[in-house]
């Protein structure tokens, strides 16, 4: 099989409760759309309750991966997993926001280790 | 509206076909390295960045595909990066209302023009319904 490098899969992590996704690559869309429907059959598989996306290597969001990016935290939160997002680089913020992108719903959180504390919070606070 | 032809002045840099999703990612990071070699700050480099994309993907999805055409020159008194957008699509019917915000001919949000147009220092947009699109961009050095 001829396998391009730009259609390898985003590999994605189980660790107690939470899959961790780190995205390493500039996606093209399709790849964009396939890790979305990866990561939801991921939370159906493990039963996982949150999902921590890294996007730190990300130099870029456009409004499609930033519209792939809120529908994931949409879908995964019917699913009853919450996501968030981390290491969001500043300027990516800066353009997202005068792109005119809203992503409602979406948690984010400076790093990983911030992302997995709020996870932990609102998985306590849901068992409450 | 007014049709867009490049100045004889300009050097042209480069020209790059869109024709699949993976030449979107390509041309705009051919697109960032212009411009980080034009020394433009990261936030600079992402504005473009992300305003080319959006350009790049409106292309492919509603032109199936077109031409890039990246150019440097002088535009009033500015060292300005060009990059124009040539396709030969079904064109826009109405280009002030694909220009306002909120906008969307149904896929998806729109044609993230109005967001492009706020990344960049300059747009311009010239569209012929049947006859195609071009849009230009332009961030000064």
């Amino acid at each position: 099989m001829n396998l391009d490098i730009n259609d390898k899969k985003i590999p994605i992590i189980k660790i107690r409760d939470f899959l961790i996704v780190s995205i390493q690559v500039d996606m093209h869309d399709k790849l964009a759309v396939q890790l979305q429907s990866q990561i939801l059959h991921e939370i159906e598989r493990t039963g996982a309750k949150g999902v921590l996306i890294d996007i730190s290597v990300l130099e870029m969001v456009d409004s499609f991966i930033g519209r792939m990016l809120s529908g994931m935290a949409s879908m995964a939160a019917i699913m009853d997993a919450a996501v968030v997002i981390v290491g969001m680089q500043p300027a990516v913020a800066i353009t997202l926001v005068e792109l005119g992108l809203e992503m409602p719903r979406v948690d984010t959180a400076l790093n990983m280790e911030k992302g997995m504390e709020m996870l932990e919070k609102k998985l306590k606070e849901k068992e409450g | 509206m007014q049709e867009i032809i490049s100045d004889k002045s300009w050097t042209k840099l480069g020209v790059y076909p869109i024709v699949n999703e993976h030449d979107i990612v390509k041309v705009r990071s051919i697109v960032r390295q212009c411009a980080k070699e034009f020394n433009m700050g990261i936030v600079e480099q992402t504005r473009i960045t992300t305003a080319v994309s959006e350009l790049f993907r409106n292309m492919y999805n509603y032109a199936g595909g077109g031409d890039v055409v990246i150019e440097n020159g002088m535009v009033d008194g500015h060292n300005a990066l060009i990059i124009t957008c040539i396709d030969k699509g079904p064109g826009i019917e109405n280009v002030e209302l694909a220009m306002s915000d909120g906008y969307t001919s149904g896929i998806g949000m729109g044609y993230g023009l109005p967001g492009a147009k706020r990344l960049v220092d300059n747009f311009e947009i010239y569209s012929k319904p049947k006859n195609g699109t071009t849009v230009r961009v332009m961030k000064w050095k």
